[in-house]
C-alpha cells in the first residue's frame, strides 16, 4: 500500500518513498447483506463446530475412549467417529492434506479465494474480534474519533478498552481450551482444568493458543494475510481469466460520477459510471483497500464491498453488483457487448476435481479394506540361517503381530515354504507345539521371535519363499507375510 | 548494480529502489514497520544469547556465559543419570539366579539388552556380531555346544574360558597326533576317512574302514567317546553330527588330526563384572540353541 509518487515532486534521493512504512489501521464499517449474512453463518458453523467437537460421544465399547474426535498422543491413536487410525496409518492424514490442498486449488479457480474470505481461522476470529470491538466501542466512525482524540482518557473510554480487551481475552482463552479437549477426553478434562488439577502441558497450551488468538486476532489481523501468509502469493499464480473474483466492473463503474450528474448525463444520452465514489466499499474492507485498484494482493475477498455497494446502488436506484464476482473475460465481452459467459467446467477444474476423486477414492477403498488384523516379518540377518547338530537348517524371524479391533484374539501362527517346517515361539510354551498358538490383547500389538526348522532332507538350495499364515481362531480372519527361508 | 538513484516507475505509480540488475529494477516496497522492528529485536535477542550462553571464541577457551550452561556438563549429568538407573537394575540382575533371570520378562530384557552390547564390544571380533562364529570360532545359534549348552555351562565357559590360563579354565585339547609322531601319515588319512563316515560323509573308496576304526578306538574314544559321540567335560566334540568347528572335508580333517587344535576362549572373569557376566551367558542361551 505505497503512496502514489508524483515525478515532479522528486527532488532528492530521500525522495523516493521510505523503505519502511508504518501500519495504517483498518476500522471495517458494519454492513449487512448477502454475503455479510453468508459469512455470519459460515462464522457460526466454524466456531460451533470447532468449540463443540470434543464433547461429541461415541460408543466404542468399555475401554476404548468414548470421544468421537480424540487425538490420543499416549497411546498413539487417532480417533474420528467410526475410524481409528495408527501411527503407520499416518498416509490416511497425507492423503487428507493433499485432498486439501487441491480442493485450495479447485476453490480457487471456481470462486477464488474463497478460503480467506469465509473459512480461514485468521478471517473467521478476525471478523469475530471486529465485532466485539465494534460492538464495545461504536462502529467505524466512533472508533476513528476516539482513536484521534487527545487529551487524557475518561473513566468511560478507559473501561470501554478494559472491556474489549476482556472480551477478546476470554474468546481466545475460550479457543486454546477447546484446543486441548481435542487431546483429552474433554468432559474429564474439563473437570481437571477447573479444579485446577489439569496437567502442565494443557495450562501450557490453553496459555500458547490465548496469546496466538488474541494477538493474531486482536491485533495482527489483516497483516497475517498481508505479510505473513503464503497463500496469497501462490493464489496469484493459480488463478487464470475463467475464475470468479471479487472484481470492481469498471466498464460499469467508470467513469466516476455524482449521482447528480450521471443523470443529467444519461439524460443527454451520455454514458455515466455508475460508481459515485462514495467510498463504502473501501470503509467496510477488512483489508482496508480500495476494490476499484483492480486485484490485489491483499483482498481476502470476503465480499463485504459487494454487499456495501449493492446498499448504495438500490439505494440510488441503480442495477446491483458493480462489485461482484466476475472476471477478466467477461468484462471484455461486455465492452465488446456479448453475452457474459460462465464456465467452471474447464481443463484445471477436471483436473483438480479428478486428483480429489481419486485420492478421495483411494483414501476410502483402503479405509474400508483395511484389515484389523495384521503381521509383518523381518528375517534375522545375522545370522541368516543356523545349521542345527542333525543337519537341519533353522531361521530365525521377529513377528510383529497387530491387533486392531476391539477385542482379544486367539491366533495361531503356520510357516509355508519347504516340506515339514516345525515352528516355535520364543519363551512360549505353546499347548499345540506344531502350530503355536498365542493371545494379543485388543488395540495393542506383540512382537515375537519365531523359530522355523526345516529337518535334513527338505534343506533348500537356495532361498525359498516362506509365508506366514496368522489365524484368528475365533473368527477365521487371517493375515499373511511373506518372507525368505535361507539356507547357511 | 548501478548507481542508488530511484526514479519513478510510471506502471505502477511507485518509485525504485535504484538497485538494478541487468535492467531488472526493483521497486520500493516499504516493509511493514513492525516486521523491521521484530527483525531488531531479534537481534537484541541474539544479544541476550552472548551473554547467557557461551558464545565468543578467545584465545583459549571461550566465554562462559551467566549461566554457567555447557552441552558437555548436560551430557555428564545425563550419563550419570544413566548410570544411576542402570546400577539398580544391574543390582537387581546381579542378585537374580540364572534361571530367575529366564522366567522374570523385566529381568530377561534387561540381560538380553545389556548382553547384546556386551557381546558386540567384547565377543564379536571373534564369534561375529550375531553370534554366528567363523572356522575355529563356534556357532553361539546353533544346537552343539563343546563345553555344555545349559545357562550354568554357559556362564562358566565365559566366566574362566577355556584354555585360557585361568585355574578354572576348561582344559583338554585335540593332540597332534602326526606332529608329535603318534601316527603316521596314512594312518592319519584312514581315520580322517574313518571320521567322515561317522558323520555319515563319503569316503575314499580304497580306505580301509576296519584299520580306520581300529585306530579310532585306540586313539580318540578316550576323548571322543565311543562311536565319536564327543564329551562336554573334555570339550571333544561331537564327530556324528553336522557340525564342524574347522571343517569336515578330508584335507582339514588330516590338518586337525596331525597337527591338533587348541583354540582358546578368553575368561572373563575379572575384565567383566559378575552381573554383565550374568547378562552376556543369559543373551548367549537366548539366542536359538541353549538348552
Amino acid at each position: 500500500m505505497n503512496k502514489t509518487v508524483n515525478p515532479n515532486e522528486l527532488t532528492s534521493d530521500d525522495d523516493y518513498g521510505p523503505l519502511y512504512a508504518a501500519r495504517k489501521k483498518v476500522y471495517p464499517q458494519s454492513i449487512s447483506g448477502t454475503f455479510r449474512r453468508i459469512k455470519w453463518g459460515l462464522m457460526a458453523f466454524c466456531l460451533g463446530v470447532y468449540y463443540l467437537l470434543p464433547f461429541v460421544r461415541w460408543n466404542r465399547g468399555l475401554g476404548a475412549p468414548s470421544q468421537a474426535v480424540l487425538i490420543d498422543l499416549p497411546n498413539s491413536r487417532f480417533y474420528f467417529f467410526f475410524i481409528e487410525l495408527w501411527p503407520q496409518e499416518v498416509y490416511y492424514f497425507t492423503g487428507l492434506l493433499i485432498v486439501a490442498a487441491v480442493a485450495l486449488f479447485l476453490m480457487n479457480s471456481v470462486g477464488g479465494r474463497i478460503w480467506c474470505g469465509y473459512l480461514c481461522p485468521q478471517t473467521v476470529w478476525t471478523d469475530l474480534f471486529y465485532a466485539v470491538e465494534r460492538l464495545v466501542e461504536g462502529d467505524r466512525r466512533e472508533r476513528m474519533k476516539k482513536d484521534k482524540s487527545s487529551g487524557p482518557m475518561r473513566l468511560e473510554r478507559i473501561s470501554e478498552i478494559v472491556l474489549k480487551h476482556s472480551i477478546w481475552l476470554l474468546i481466545a482463552w475460550w479457543t486454546g481450551g477447546a484446543w486441548v479437549l481435542y487431546f483429552n477426553d474433554a468432559p474429564t478434562l474439563v473437570k481437571e482444568l477447573v479444579t485446577f488439577q489439569g496437567p502442565m502441558i494443557a495450562y501450557v497450551w490453553i496459555g500458547i493458543l490465548t496469546a496466538t488468538t488474541y494477538v493474531l486476532a486482536g491485533f495482527m489481523r489483516e497483516q497475517v494475510c498481508t505479510y505473513m501468509c503464503p497463500w496469497p502469493r501462490i493464489q496469484a499464480a493459480l488463478t487464470d481469466e475463467w475464475a470468479l473474483n471479487v472484481t470492481y466492473r469498471y466498464d460499469r463503474g467508470e467513469k466516476r460520477t455524482s449521482v447528480k450528474k450521471a443523470i443529467e448525463l444519461r439524460a443527454y444520452g451520455e454514458h455515466a459510471g455508475d460508481c459515485v465514489d462514495c467510498y463504502q466499499c473501501v470503509a467496510v474492507c477488512p483489508t482496508g483497500i480500495d476494490i476499484r485498484n483492480g486485484p490485489q494482493l491483499e483482498c481476502i475477498q470476503c465480499g463485504l464491498c459487494i454487499d456495501a455497494c449493492d446498499n448504495v446502488m438500490t439505494k440510488i436506484g441503480r442495477p446491483k453488483r458493480l462489485i461482484g464476482y466476475d472476471n477478466d473475460i467477461n468484462i471484455q465481452r461486455r465492452q465488446e457487448g456479448k453475452a457474459p459467459v460462465y464456465r467452471i467446467v474447464r481443463a484445471r477444474t477436471v483436473a483438480y476435481s479428478a486428483i480429489i476423486a481419486a485420492v478421495g477414492g483411494i483414501m476410502i477403498y483402503t479405509l474400508a479394506t483395511r484389515s484389523l488384523l495384521d503381521v509383518n516379518v523381518l528375517h534375522d540377518r545375522n545370522p541368516v540361517a543356523v545349521r542345527l547338530s542333525d543337519g537341519s537348517v533353522r531361521n530365525a524371524y521377529t513377528v510383529r503381530l497387530l491387533n486392531k479391533s476391539g477385542y482379544d484374539r486367539v491366533i495361531a501362527i503356520d510357516a509355508n515354504g519347504p516340506a515339514n517346517l516345525t515352528t516355535h515361539v520364543v519363551g512360549i510354551d505353546s499347548v499345540t507345539p506344531d502350530r503355536p498358538m498365542i493371545v494379543i490383547p485388543r488395540d495393542s500389538t506383540s512382537e515375537l521371535r519365531l523359530l522355523v526348522t526345516a529337518p535334513a532332507e527338505s534343506n533348500p538350495e537356495k532361498s525359498v519363499p516362506v509365508r506366514f499364515h496368522v489365524t484368528d481362531i475365533g473368527l477365521g480372519e487371517v493375515a499373511t507375510a511373506t518372507d525368505n527361508f535361507v539356507s547357511p | 548494480m548501478t548507481d542508488h538513484h530511484g526514479e519513478f516507475d510510471s506502471v505502477t505509480g511507485k518509485s525504485t529502489t535504484g538497485h538494478e540488475w541487468d535492467g531488472i529494477k526493483e521497486l520500493n516496497t516499504p516493509l511493514p514497520r513492525w516486521w523491521v522492528i521484530s527483525f531488531y529485536l531479534t537481534i537484541v535477542w541474539a544479544i541476550g544469547y552472548w551473554i547467557v550462553y557461551p558464545a565468543w571464541p578467545l584465545i583459549s577457551g571461550n566465554t562462559r556465559g551467566v549461566m554457567g550452561y555447557s552441552s558437555r556438563a548436560d551430557v555428564a549429568v545425563e550419563l550419570a543419570n544413566l548410570e544411576k538407573i542402570r546400577g539398580d537394575k544391574m543390582v537387581a540382575l546381579g542378585a537374580a539366579s540364572l534361571a530367575d533371570i529366564e522366567k522374570d520378562p523385566a529381568l530377561l530384557a534387561l540381560a538380553r539388552a545389556k548382553g547384546k552390547t556386551v557381546f558386540g564390544d567384547n565377543c564379536a571380533p571373534c564369534h561375529g556380531s550375531g553370534g554366528a562364529g567363523a572356522k575355529g570360532y563356534p556357532n553361539l545359534n546353533d544346537d552343539d555346544w563343546l563345553w555344555g549348552g545349559t545357562l550354568d555351562q554357559i556362564m562358566q565357559t565365559i566366566q574362566f574360558g577355556a584354555r585360557s590360563g585361568h585355574a578354572k579354565a576348561h582344559e583338554g585339547q585335540m593332540l597332534a597326533f602326526g606332529k608329535d609322531g603318534v601316527l603316521k601319515g596314512d594312518e592319519i588319512v584312514t581315520v580322517a576317512n574313518y571320521v567322515r563316515s561317522l558323520s555319515g560323509l563319503p569316503t575314499r573308496k580304497d580306505y580301509d574302514a576296519a584299520k580306520g576304526e581300529k585306530i579310532f578306538v585306540d586313539n580318540c574314544v578316550a576323548c571322543h567317546g565311543d562311536g565319536g559321540k564327543g564329551n562336554q567335560e573334555m570339550g571333544a566334540p561331537n564327530l556324528t553330527d553336522k557340525i564342524w568347528l574347522y571343517g569336515s572335508d578330508e584335507a582339514t580333517l588330516i590338518e586337525t588330526i596331525g597337527n591338533g587344535r587348541a583354540g582358546v576362549m578368553p575368561a572373563w572373569e575379572g575384565r567383566l563384572d559378575p552381573a554383565t557376566i550374568k547378562a552376556m551367558a543369559v543373551y548367549v542361551h537366548s539366542l536359538g540353541g541353549g538348552k
